[in-house]
């Protein structure tokens, strides 16, 4: 077995045995596997980065078996320099959010923690694989789990936040599907995604091909206007779930664009590359006001997402490799920065059991520990310099300067919009006298979650700090795939 | 006299036919409440049938029988396996709801359900209109008895007299349709039909006035929209078993039909029944999953996504012939919709083999509100519920995703413009599909439970759930075997 399959199948074979293992009153046990199961499908992941040939755009790690001889479909899984990093971050950010639901959750702890592993394993698979259909089917069985994870352990609108999700997403992947089978007659019966990248198409396939992907990566990033799922789902999603949906399922849709729509159907980028970078633009400059008026902590860093998502998108389509890496670099970042923001609600969720800024006021004087940390990844989500979120950030603002004075010069102003709403909520929340008493009962983190903090504030700082490891591995492949985009298919 | 190929061709229906009696003379002596030994008896014999099935299947021949009135070939003989594993499976789950409400008094649901089966064997490898009419009749003429099996029941047999009024007018428009094609072509024999059509002699208008009424005859017996309308009356009504059984194996012995009526008999009509199956599926589509959606009862929910299902089928096996060239385009196309049905039998199964579970001890599990918290009461049982309602829905990676893709796949295939819009509506339907199995799951997984007893279940129903359930995951994960499986069977059945 190659190790991207290693890397797949590990955890949802735990998350396999955990949800085949026992009942509440075992519980401490079932924690423990979940752990071991996170860390070993983590480690089994990092021989992956320490064999990562730089130098070349090739996929790396390649496994081709066949699968389904009916559709001629493959089981075909690879990696190269902009996928690497997600596969990684994924099986990181699993151990972090196992750890993160340790003592919170006490109600069916096997079945949280195996919906976790399974969909940390399916995610792995989305963004290794090379094949169509192998795609799309990892891509929407990771509807399963999170809805599960949204619906029975979420708040009090759960219900409704769970079919909101999985309908949404449904519906702009169900076009994603049309899309697939399409380029499948299209490419004389292949759905192997380097022939599909070769395959030349007429401008009226281009143009809806576009859309059909669109229709659903645009829904999961989330680009504005069909965002609306996002702060709804957020808010009612338990702590781990909240993190892994920033952290990584977000990224699945930026994932697409790179995969799919750009390389697939270049002319059509190119054509309505305007309507993405207004989209972006929407995204970054008026959600980012709308994250300002938020009394709920969750929605605001959802919204910071919408925001942050459309750095990204803005990256990808201008066409600058600049620009591409900068997006690539932001995803990991947001990855890191989101996932503790939403860790750190959490926390303090876990205490008083409200979202609420106002609840809350001079929690530094009872939690300091905590505070110091809620500090550094607010100033990581306004992309404070030496942080991981300055780095992508300043990249996309460079190359959309280059592209066009006034793009960038709107772009920049986020920078403005995120440190305000940011430091904002961290005053109400932090600093000041202790305003009520349950503040002022509140207990500072104790040693997990130091742990995970800590864990994730040291990736935040690395990044931050000497980003090179992760430009270097995407680099050639950013070169290429630009490359690729720029040729017309026509 | 019958020759040695007729005898072949015939022995496990013939098997089926002797046991049945036998079976029958034995319940006779049979005291206990739980017809142990008919019990028994009946699955040995059903065992024994699939595997003399699949083995003729496996050997692959096309052997013809009886003067050509019947055909054992490959897709008759799998679908005939299966639909005879169905009904095996349909027992196993019906026994313990039966015996608690008083329908195993007689050993009718026994007797009943191998005649039954033996008319869908009938059906499927008739090879001739008047015996494929009779395999229908007997199959359907069991099914009216079954439902009205419970006959204190005032529901099961008000269901009991709509389906025998609704499926007899239906049998009359079959039959009405086959005696004009037969006044055109002046023969019974599909192979002659076939051929008297090919070549192109006969009055066209005489010949699509018949298949008209065998269409509608046809999508009367499929539940397709606008001939639906007694799915849902008599899947509420009848016994949750029995619905089990008319919902389940007969949906392989419809196809087998529509295939040997359609396809074997009248493909150079294609142009004109293709346009009528287009028509009934968009509207199984659109009727099926709307009228879904504002079902409170499960049985009736289950009915009307049957009818969507059934318009996927049914556009399977409209995307097949274009332009008349292609046999590969058309192998896909038939074989998609063959794969189709087989996996809707194997998860409605498993979805009823739940609720008849539930439903132990004289309580009906009907409303979709009985389901609440299931997966505290025994997340096995919910697990296995939810994959088949994801299933239905066509998520992947079960086994109801692929049957959905080879669908679509075919349709975009044929390579016209109006099948590729044709596909994003079927999608668009399979969404709104998807919103009420999520109910479902959501009653399951996040209401809390009314009782918290656990369900028990005797080990036989334990373990045939399991492997039931289990397949329509595996089959998810690796649906090749059975896609080729069903192609092979087509592309035999057409030559090719």
């Amino acid at each position: 077995m190659g190790l991207l399959s290693l890397a797949i199948w590990t955890p949802i074979a735990f998350g396999l045995v955990l949800l085949a293992l026992g009942r509440d009153e075992q519980a401490r046990a079932v924690r423990w596997l979940a752990l071991v199961g996170a860390v070993v499908s983590f480690l089994v992941t990092l021989p992956l980065y320490a064999q990562f040939d730089t130098s070349t755009a090739a996929m790396q790690f390649v496994e081709n078996a066949a699968w389904i001889d009916r559709f001629n479909v493959k089981y075909h899984l690879g990696v190269d320099g902009i996928s690497l990093w997600f596969v990684l971050l994924t099986a990181f950010i699993n151990v972090i959010v196992v750890i993160a639901g340790w003592e919170v959750i006490t109600r069916r702890v096997n079945q949280y923690m195996a919906a976790f592993l399974i969909l940390s394993g399916l995610m792995i698979g989305v963004f290794s694989t090379l094949d169509g259909l192998l795609f799309y089917v990892f891509f929407e069985a990771t509807l399963i789990p999170m809805y599960l994870i949204i619906g029975i352990w979420g708040g009090p609108n759960k219900i409704y936040a769970a079919f909101k999700f999985f309908l949404y997403t449904l519906m702009g992947s169900l076009l994603m599907l049309i899309a697939l089978i399409f380029l499948y007659t299209k490419s004389g019966g292949s759905f192997d995604l380097a022939t599909w990248h070769a395959l030349r198409l007429d401008s009226r396939s281009q143009t809806l091909l576009f859309f059909a992907f669109f229709a659903a990566f645009a829904v999961k990033v989330p680009m504005w206007p069909v965002h609306t799922w996002l702060p709804d789902v957020h808010v009612e999603a338990p702590t781990g779930g909240s993190a892994v949906l920033a952290a990584i399922m977000l990224k699945l849709g930026a994932y697409g664009f790179l995969r799919f729509s750009l390389p697939i159907a270049p002319d059509a980028a190119h054509e309505w590359a305007w309507l993405m970078i207004a989209l972006s633009l929407t995204a970054v400059v008026y959600v980012g006001l709308v994250a300002m008026v938020q009394e709920d902590m969750k929605k605001l860093v959802a919204y910071s997402s919408v925001a942050h998502m459309g750095f990204v998108t803005l990256g990808f389509y201008i066409f600058i490799d600049l620009g591409m890496s900068g997006g690539l670099v932001q995803m990991i970042a947001h990855g890191f920065v989101s996932g503790a923001m939403f860790l750190s609600i959490g926390v303090l969720y876990d205490r008083v059991h409200s979202r609420e800024i106002a609840s809350y006021g001079g929690v530094v004087n009872t939690m300091p520990k905590f505070a110091a940390f809620s500090l550094f990844f607010a100033m990581a989500n306004c992309g404070l310099p030496g942080t991981a979120g300055f780095v992508g950030e300043w990249m996309v603002i460079l190359a959309a300067i280059k592209f066009n004075f006034w793009i960038g010069a709107a772009t920049a102003t986020a920078l403005i919009f995120g440190a305000a709403y940011t430091l904002w909520m961290f005053k109400r929340v932090y600093l000041g006298p202790v305003v009520n008493d349950d503040v002022k009962a509140l207990k500072d983190i104790d040693a997990r979650e130091f742990l995970m903090l800590a864990l994730l504030a040291a990736a935040v700082l690395w990044m931050g700090v000497y980003p090179k490891p992760f430009t270097d591995v995407m680099d050639v492949s950013v070169a290429q795939l630009l490359k690729h985009v720029a040729i017309s298919k026509l | 006299m019958i020759d040695k190929i007729s005898w072949i061709v015939a022995l496990p229906d013939l098997v089926l036919l002797v046991m049945a009696c036998v079976i029958a003379l034995m319940d006779l002596g049979v005291k206990t409440a739980l017809r142990g030994k008919t019990y028994v008896l009946t699955l040995a014999t059903l065992a024994v049938v699939a595997y003399l099935q699949a083995e003729r299947a496996l050997s692959g021949a096309t052997l013809y029988g009886f003067g050509n009135m019947v055909v054992s070939d490959a897709m008759g003989n799998w679908l005939k396996c299966f639909a005879t594993i169905a009904v095996m499976v349909t027992l196993v789950y019906a026994r313990g709801y039966s015996a608690h409400r008083g329908m195993l008094r007689g050993g009718e649901l026994f007797t009943l359900s191998i005649f039954a089966l033996l008319g869908m064997s009938v059906m499927i490898s008739g090879n001739n209109l008047l015996v494929i009419y009779m395999g229908l009749e007997l199959l359907t003429l069991s099914s009216y008895a079954l439902v009205a099996l419970r006959r204190d029941n005032a529901t099961a047999t008000e269901a009991a007299m709509k389906y025998f009024v609704l499926g007899a007018m239906a049998s009359g428009f079959l039959l009405y349709g086959m005696s004009m094609v037969y006044g055109a072509t002046g023969s019974l024999d599909i192979t002659a039909i076939f051929k008297a059509i090919a070549s192109g002699q006969i009055r066209h208008q005489v010949l699509v006035f018949g298949l008209v009424f065998i269409v509608a005859g046809l999508a009367f017996k499929l539940g397709a929209v606008p001939f639906h309308m007694w799915i849902p009356d008599v899947y509420q009504g009848a016994p949750t078993a029995i619905t089990l059984m008319i919902g389940g194996a007969p949906k392989l012995a419809a196809f087998a039909m529509i295939m040997r009526l359609l396809v074997e008999g009248m493909l150079p009509l294609a142009m004109d029944w293709q346009q009528m199956l287009l028509m009934l599926s968009v509207g199984s589509l659109l009727v099926g999953n709307l009228a879904a959606i504002a079902q409170t009862n499960v049985k009736r929910m289950l009915a009307f996504s049957t009818i969507s299902q059934m318009g996927f089928v049914l556009l399977g096996i409209m995307s097949g012939v274009v332009s008349g060239d292609s046999l590969t385009f058309t192998a896909n196309a038939y074989s998609s919709a063959m794969f189709y049905v087989i996996t809707y039998v194997l998860t409605t199964l498993a979805s009823f083999g739940i609720l008849l579970l539930l439903s132990q001890e004289g309580f009906e599990s009907e409303e979709i509100a009985d389901l609440a918290g299931l997966n505290q009461r025994s997340p096995l049982y919910a697990g296995v519920m939810a994959v088949c309602l994801l299933s239905l829905a066509g998520i992947p990676p079960l086994v109801g995703f692929y049957a959905k893709l080879a669908v679509l796949q075919a349709l975009v295939a044929s390579g016209q413009a109006f099948h590729l819009g044709i596909a994003v509506f079927a999608v668009l339907m399979s969404l709104i599909g998807a919103f009420y199995y999520l109910r479902v799951i959501k009653v399951m997984y996040f209401d809390e439970p009314i009782t918290a007893s656990s369900v028990v279940a005797p080990l036989d129903v334990r373990v045939v759930l399991c492997i039931n359930g289990g397949l329509v995951l595996v089959l998810g994960l690796l649906p090749g075997g059975l896609l080729a499986l069903c192609g092979n069977a087509i592309r035999q059945m057409l030559g090719t």
